[in-house]
């Protein structure tokens, strides 16, 4: 059936799932705009976007009124808004660096998804294959390499713009993210002490983790968010740091520096930063998936496989791999959606640290945590496994 | 294929190294450097070193280069006008000339340069656990130096930057 894709040159082949793969990006991001907005609506008992519809489709009876009330057209509305403004470059920045700021921001968000698989199958052997576009052994390591290059957006975009706020901005970003990313690191070392069992080969790549997360038994089918607490903890605060989401959201506060690094964008450019932010989100909600919420492994302790073989009791196909590949990708979407949510929610719920207080909670709370927590489970781990 | 990969990334680093020196404004030299070490990444890619690749990018590229950045826009440096070469300049460029040449022409003479048997070759690099253990056995000492070293760049840092009660110079 898909034959002439494999007969296809190798370079072909990859830009062609690579294109996939940014098709389905693209428009979650756009719809996280929307749900974003949505959510905020909710959470303060507001209707929220409710009103723009294409006319034709207002002349379906129920489900067109359905839809507007949804205000899915409100995102086809923003996304025409940005390509149609008019793009302006003021006349007091730095024109290269400008213009190079939204760029550079879009280049690392994409690239990380290169070493993230987002699903599985089953091969006739049974032997598990992950599916992603970089099957990397240094997965993790490739991911915190990349992301780590997207502060430099930030920085270029403030210092670029050649005024007071996005200056602020900038410098608060490069000293947050860097902050944050010491935590970020060694919160998931013990995730990859413990996949990193005597007799296997050495690795960091997300397939074993979530293969050690899909063994039978009470410690195999165990999510690493269940055995190590603290790191999940310690990584999902760091990740709010890392993606600038509040209640580490000072960076772009815009109650006190206006908007920050992006305050003298607009149209497409202010776009792409908003594009990128929301991929790192995407992505960092994947990694979290993957390393602590069992990765494509539908509930705790119920593994991709074990459903697989309950369903092939009620649907003929339910081994095919093509069915399992599409099975695994809709469970991995629907739980990094589910923290995309959880992002919002939060949002909605703490209020923005100062930055005094975000400097000091990650170097004086959560450093020594997570350097502690490591400690704890270097000893624990070296003991159970002996 | 490969070999073109090579001479593109050598090329690639090389002018971007350049760019480091010969650029006036500090910000075009820190992004510079950024790049060169994307290049030196690309070339450890070429070797088979995904390692050390994505290492040198976290650690370098990820964090060094951006705190230099932020130094550099903290102090807000203007472009600096070349100033002529001083005597002492002078023979630290012809004191450093001639160290490189000794030190490349030692290099071709006796032979270090030349491809050894690579089944011979320890690959150290690709497999992690082997990677790791040989910094815990064979490379324990120079590791050991090496955070020494750094922790003490750390208190020096410490002492030169904290504040003491009773001292005049810092107000």
């Amino acid at each position: 059936m898909f034959d002439f894709f494999f007969q296809l040159h190798p370079v072909i082949q990859g830009l062609a799932k690579g294109l996939a793969v940014i098709m389905v990006i693209f428009p979650i991001a756009g719809a996280c705009s929307m749900a974003e907005r949505k959510v905020a609506a909710w959470i303060q008992d507001r209707p929220g976007p409710n009103r723009a519809i294409v006319p034709w489709v207002a002349w379906i009876p129920f489900f067109g009124k359905f839809l507007q009330r949804l205000g899915i057209f409100h995102v086809m509305a923003d996304g025409g808004k940005m390509l149609f403004k008019e793009d302006s470059l003021p006349g007091h920045v730095n024109k290269f660096y400008f213009i190079l700021a939204p760029i550079v921001a879009m280049i690392p968000a994409l690239t990380t998804v290169t070493a993230v698989p987002f699903g599985a199958y089953f091969d006739s052997a049974g032997k598990v294959i992950t599916l992603g576009l970089a099957p990397l052994d240094i997965g993790m390591l490739a991911v915190f390499a990349v992301s780590s290059l997207g502060v430099y957006s930030a920085i270029l975009a403030g210092w670029a713009s050649n005024s007071k706020y996005p200056f602020l901005g900038s410098v608060r970003a490069s000293a947050q993210l860097i902050s944050y990313e010491l935590s970020m690191t060694l919160a998931v070392l013990p995730v990859f002490l413990w996949v990193n069992a005597p007799g296997l080969p050495g690795t960091m790549s997300f397939g074993r983790v979530v293969e050690f997360q899909s063994q039978p038994g009470f410690l195999g089918g165990m999510w690493f968010g269940f055995l190590m607490p603290l790191s999940a903890f310690i990584f999902l605060v760091a990740l709010f740091a890392e993606t600038n989401r509040q209640p580490f959201d000072t960076v772009e506060s815009e109650s006190d520096l206006v908007g920050s690094f992006h305050t003298e964008y607009g149209a497409f450019k202010w776009g792409l930063f908003f594009v990128a932010e929301y991929s790192h989100m995407i992505v960092g909600s994947g990694v979290f998936m993957l390393l602590f919420g069992g990765g494509w492994n539908p509930l705790p302790w119920v593994s991709l496989a074990m459903a697989v073989d309950w369903l092939g009791a009620i649907l003929p196909f339910a081994h095919a791999p093509l069915f399992v590949g599409v099975l695994s990708i809709a469970i991995f979407l629907g739980k990094t959606l589910a923290m995309i949510f959880f992002f919002m929610w939060v949002r909605w719920t703490l209020p923005r640290f100062r930055y005094d207080q975000v400097m000091k909670i990650g170097w004086q709370k959560m450093l020594p945590l997570s350097i502690a927590n490591l400690l704890f489970y270097a000893i624990a781990i070296a003991v159970l496994q002996k | 294929m490969a070999n073109f990969l090579f001479y593109a990334f050598a090329f690639f680093t090389v002018a971007t190294a350049a760019g480091v020196v010969a650029s006036k404004n500090a910000v075009n030299a820190a992004m510079c450097l950024l790049l060169s070490l994307v290049g030196v990444a690309g070339l450890f890619v070429a070797l088979n070193a995904y390692l050390l690749a994505f290492l040198l990018l976290l650690v370098y590229a990820g964090a060094i280069v951006a705190l230099f950045l932020f130094i550099v826009m903290l102090l807000d440096m203007k472009e600096t006008e070349s100033r002529g070469f001083g005597k002492l300049s002078l023979a630290a460029i012809i004191l450093a000339a001639g160290l490189l040449v000794t030190g490349l022409s030692t290099l071709v003479t006796r032979g270090h340069l030349d491809t050894g048997n690579p089944a011979l070759t320890p690959a150290l690099g690709t497999d992690i656990k082997l990677y790791s253990y040989q910094l815990f056995t064979t490379y324990l000492l120079p590791v050991q130096v090496m955070g020494f070293l750094l922790l003490i760049a750390m208190l020096g840092v410490i002492v030169l930057s904290k504040r003491w009660e009773g001292s005049d110079d810092v107000t």
